[in-house]
Formats: C-alpha cells, sequence, structure tokens
C-alpha cells in the first residue's frame, strides 16, 4: 500500500499546494519583488511590493483552500482585486500591451514553481507532478483575474468619461428673463439628444422660461434621425407651454433637409442664435432699439 | 381598477370658477373614471357658466397615460366647441418626453408654464403677453 500511505501524508495537490503557499509566504513575495511587475509598479519601496506579494500569495492560499483553483471568480480573490486592478493598469499606462502584461504575470510562476519542487521534491514523481499542475492552473487564474479587473476598469473610466461627455456637451444658458439657450455641438445620437432634451425641460422650469432656443450651428450634419430628435425635443417644450426656436441653420444644411423631404413646418426656425433672440424678444414684447441721441436708450 | 376603489372619494374634481375662466387642479394619480367625470362636468359647467376659458393645472400630476393625454385633448375639442379655450398648465418635464415618446404631441392643445401665464393668455386673447410690461 506505498500509494496509500503516500495520499496519507501528503493530502491532496490542492492542499499540498494551499499548505506550500502558506509556508513559503514571505520567500515568495520575496522573490516576486524582484521581479519586473512589482518593480514597475510598486516604484516607492520594495517593502511595499513584498507587502502587495504577501497579500497576492495569502488570496491564493485561500482560493486553493476553497478548492477553486480554476475560478477566477472566486472569493478569495475579491481582497486583492483592487491591486491586481492597479497593478494591470499602471503597466498598462506605461505602454505595454495586454499580451505583454499577461507575459510579465506568466514569470511570477516560475520562481513559485522552483520553490515548490525544492519543498516537495522527494514526493513521489506523480503527487509532485499534480502539485505542479494545481499551481500552474493556481497562477493561470491569477493571470486571467489581473487581466479581468484591468479591463473593467478600463471600460469604467469609458463610461465615466461617455458621462461627463454628455454632461459637459450640453449647457443651458440663459440669454434673457424667459429665454434660453442650448448651443448644440457635434454629432446628435439618442443618448445625447435625450439628455439634451431632459436639461432644457428642466431648465424651463426652473427658469419659467417661454422660449427656448436650439442652436444647431455647431452640428456638422442634419439627417433624418437628428430632425426627428429636434422635432420631439419641440413637441416636448411645446406639450410644458414653452415655444421652441432652431436656429443657426446653414445653407447647406437647409438645402439637406429641403432634399430629404423633412417637415419643419411645426417647428419656428431662424438662421442665426441672433435672429432667434431678436424673435423671442420681440414676442416678449421687448425690442432692441439704437440709442437716442441723448443717450438714454430703450434697452 | 375594482368598483371597491371607485368610493366616494373618486368621483369629482373641483371645477373652481375665477371670473369667466374655468379653472381646474389635478392631482397624484387620476383614475379613469375620474378623468372621464371632469370632462363631463367640465362640458356642464361651460354651458352653464357661459366660461371663456379653461385651465388645467396638471403640475401635481406625475403620470400621464395615453388616456389621460387623450381625456384632455378631448377636453379642449369640446371646449372649443363651446367657444372656450384650453390651457394645460404646469406639465412636468418627464411627462412631456413621455407623451412625445408616446407620440401624443397633442397638436390642439393651448399649454403654459404657470396659471399665471395661462390666465393672461386666456383673458388677454393675444399670445403676446407682456412678461417686460414693466419697461418703460
Amino acid at each position: 500500500m506505498p500509494e496509500h500511505t503516500a495520499e496519507e501524508t501528503h493530502g491532496s495537490p490542492t492542499h499540498e499546494v494551499r499548505d506550500f503557499l502558506r509556508r513559503r509566504r514571505e520567500q515568495i513575495a520575496q522573490r516576486w519583488a524582484d521581479e519586473p511587475l512589482f518593480r514597475s509598479v510598486f516604484t516607492v519601496s520594495r517593502d511595499e511590493a513584498v507587502e502587495a506579494g504577501k497579500a497576492v500569495v495569502d488570496a491564493l492560499a485561500e482560493v486553493a483552500d476553497a478548492g477553486r483553483v480554476d475560478d477566477p471568480d472566486a472569493a478569495g480573490f475579491s481582497g486583492v482585486r483592487e491591486q491586481l486592478a492597479r497593478m494591470g493598469v499602471a503597466r498598462g499606462r506605461a505602454g505595454l500591451t495586454a499580451a505583454q502584461v499577461s507575459s510579465e504575470l506568466a514569470t511570477l510562476r516560475q520562481p513559485v514553481e522552483n520553490l515548490l519542487l525544492s519543498d516537495i521534491g522527494e514526493a513521489p514523481a506523480e503527487h509532485v507532478r499534480a502539485c505542479a499542475t494545481t499551481l500552474t492552473v493556481l497562477m493561470g487564474t491569477l493571470r486571467v483575474v489581473v487581466m479581468q479587473t484591468a479591463l473593467s476598469e478600463g471600460e469604467a473610466l469609458i463610461d465615466r468619461q461617455r458621462l461627463q461627455l454628455l454632461e459637459v456637451a450640453t449647457p443651458v444658458i440663459k440669454l434673457w428673463d424667459g429665454i434660453v439657450a442650448v448651443p448644440l455641438i457635434g454629432t446628435l445620437d439618442s443618448a445625447r439628444s435625450q439628455v439634451v432634451m431632459e436639461t432644457l425641460l428642466q431648465s424651463i422650469v426652473e427658469q419659467q422660461a417661454r422660449f427656448a432656443i436650439l442652436d444647431i450651428t455647431g452640428v456638422p450634419t442634419v439627417d433624418t434621425l437628428v430632425a426627428q430628435h429636434l422635432m420631439k425635443t419641440v413637441a416636448a417644450a411645446r406639450l410644458m407651454g414653452a415655444e421652441c426656436i432652431v436656429s443657426g441653420i446653414r445653407p447647406a444644411i437647409a438645402q439637406t433637409i429641403v432634399h430629404l423631404g423633412l417637415d419643419l413646418g411645426t417647428v419656428i426656425t431662424r438662421a442665426g442664435l441672433a435672429d432667434a433672440l431678436k424673435y423671442a424678444l420681440h414676442q416678449l414684447g421687448a425690442d432692441i432699439v439704437g440709442p437716442t441721441a441723448n443717450g438714454t436708450g430703450h434697452r | 381598477m375594482s368598483e371597491a376603489f371607485s368610493g366616494p372619494v373618486a368621483g369629482h374634481v373641483p371645477v373652481l370658477r375665477l371670473g369667466d375662466v374655468l379653472m381646474v387642479t389635478l392631482q397624484g394619480d387620476l383614475h379613469d373614471s375620474t378623468a372621464q367625470q371632469l370632462q363631463q362636468d367640465l362640458a356642464e359647467t361651460i354651458t352653464h357658466s357661459g366660461a371663456t376659458g379653461v385651465i388645467i393645472d396638471i403640475s401635481g400630476v406625475e403620470i400621464v397615460d395615453s388616456f389621460l393625454g387623450r381625456v384632455l385633448a378631448e377636453i379642449a375639442a369640446q371646449a372649443s366647441l363651446l367657444a372656450a379655450r384650453t390651457v394645460v398648465v404646469g406639465m412636468r418635464p418627464a411627462v412631456a418626453i413621455t407623451l412625445v415618446e408616446l407620440g401624443l404631441t397633442l397638436p390642439g392643445l393651448r399649454t403654459a408654464l404657470s396659471t399665471e401665464v395661462a390666465m393672461d393668455l386666456l383673458t388677454q386673447g393675444a399670445p403676446r403677453v407682456g412678461v417686460r410690461r414693466e419697461s418703460p
């Protein structure tokens, strides 16, 4: 029964690896701290790198303890996820491609494996191989976790920037008592026109604005979709009791609108923002007149 | 909604009379039957009082569905048959967006931001309102 005894003394490969990781925590962390990945991320001090390495080793041991060496979603990783993401992002910022970061992570495996082999070298060959395989799988899972977190960090960044872009791109300006204007800049898609509509309607309520001017000078092209968005905004503003004026229609865009056969008949349009403002002021009963000779102009 | 809910409360929305203008303030969720009752009440009140304008304040209404949208349009249509103009006041932005997305732009309906503006609209006749009347 030699095989059986071997099982008895060494336990399952997963547990063997777990015990090894806990036993050699310090040494592994020390060796990792010399690897380019840790060296380049934790530039301040080597101790910091060692601490980070220890945390990762602890996480790996915990995952092995749970017996989920091939599961990137294992609970053990949650503690170090942020740190791993930081490493991935830092390397990405340094100009490395995802593949390069991945191969840097791969180099972390070798020192650990050497330690493992020297630790359990006297055990039966089959057991050693099983442990080495388990360790390899575990390190592979670690790579997946790092790449995953780095990618999701990137996605979160893109999402944040998209939101910021929406906010930045749609200011509502009060031109006069009861007159607000939105200068639209860039291409209008559904998401943006939705934001424009919401902010415009909100400011109509806040400013008690009877006129809202949509200036499309900065919109490069007007197609049926953009026209539809404009009509919707105009209709919604009208429902709330405000009149909408579309201004800044350049000659080329006027031609396009006619060519497309779009009916903007229900919308008040003006060539420029100034014309729209003039119209709105006139409707409000205020007119712009030049200064009189004695300097007491109306406005 | 079951009959149990249409108790005494769900009956009438009060119609106030301010000179030649009738004023209705809608609050909260409006029962379908209440909306229809209001439609009838308004028609009768306009006939009796000879009012020339109707103001419907919906600033307290958070949800306007297609039914209520239609009822509003019908109220406006029947009021104009009785020679009265209807102004819907204080629609919330979210409600306006929803109605437009539903395709209910209510073209025959007059709208105003506040009851004050609506009152001016109805009593002066012309849509031009002297917001800056104080200026010389």
